[in-house]
């Protein structure tokens, strides 16, 4: 059987919208799959050698659940006070730690140990003056006729 | 439950992290050998299933046995 291919495009720099593309790219490829993940726009923060710096934000989400239902009552504008990011940020964290959800660093360190290879959106690095030697090692930089070498042959191809 | 030769406690730890950890535990296995994994994530019950299904590694035995799951993976 020939080995089927995942190709994702991860394109948000949030807490948790970090996520999806790791955790699907390395069970891809746990199952056997071959993987490309193409990181454009903000999704390049997630290449970042320190993940430190990711939030997740209730502003503009109403679908976000808070401690005791307070989602439900409380005006979006307070969602905008400052250190509500900061305050969620943290509260996420230790609500993934206590139910035993990966950290995106550890996530992202098995999707490399599994292959899953990491490319990185030429244009958008430059377009937001990143350096390269912020990210990790083993990604390659590249466009978007290149994602469509890989993603083109692939089986699956998602967007997030 | 049948013998095997090596173990994995993935108790605690949440999808998908048993699926990947029993993955890296199976690579260091010969062909053959049974891996038997412990997990407390009701949702591995059905992750293992989809796991051997699609990667050939016979789930020989999948049992609840005092509020944790029990599989025994085959080595293809």
């Amino acid at each position: 059987m020939e080995q089927k291919k995942l190709a994702i495009i991860a394109t948000k720099g949030t807490l948790d919208w970090g996520y999806p593309p790791f955790i699907l790219g390395s069970t891809a490829a746990a199952l056997g799959y071959e993987v490309e993940i193409f990181f454009t726009f903000y999704g390049l923060q997630l290449l970042k050698k320190d993940l430190d710096h990711l939030r997740v934000t209730p502003l503009g989400n109403p679908g976000m659940p808070m401690p005791g239902g307070m989602e439900k009552w409380m005006p979006v504008l307070v969602t905008a006070l400052p250190g509500m990011e900061a305050m969620m940020t943290s509260m996420m964290k230790k609500q993934m730690a206590a139910k035993g959800v990966a950290s995106l660093t550890e996530l992202r360190e098995l999707s490399q140990e599994a292959e899953v290879r990491f490319i990185a959106c030429n244009m958008t690095v430059e377009l937001f003056d990143m350096n390269p030697s912020e990210f990790i090692d083993g990604i390659e930089l590249a466009g978007a006729a290149r994602f469509f070498e890989f993603a083109g042959d692939a089986d699956i191809c998602m967007y997030m | 439950m049948a013998d095997f030769d090596d173990e994995l406690d993935a108790s605690g730890l949440n999808c998908p992290l048993p699926i990947l950890r029993a993955k890296k535990a199976l690579a260091a296995l010969d062909s053959g050998k049974v891996l038997h994994i412990i997990a407390t994530d009701p949702g591995s019950v059905k992750d293992f299933e989809a796991f051997s299904k699609q990667t050939g590694n016979e789930l020989m035995e999948s049992k609840e046995e005092g509020g944790k799951f029990h599989f025994l993976i085959k080595k293809a």
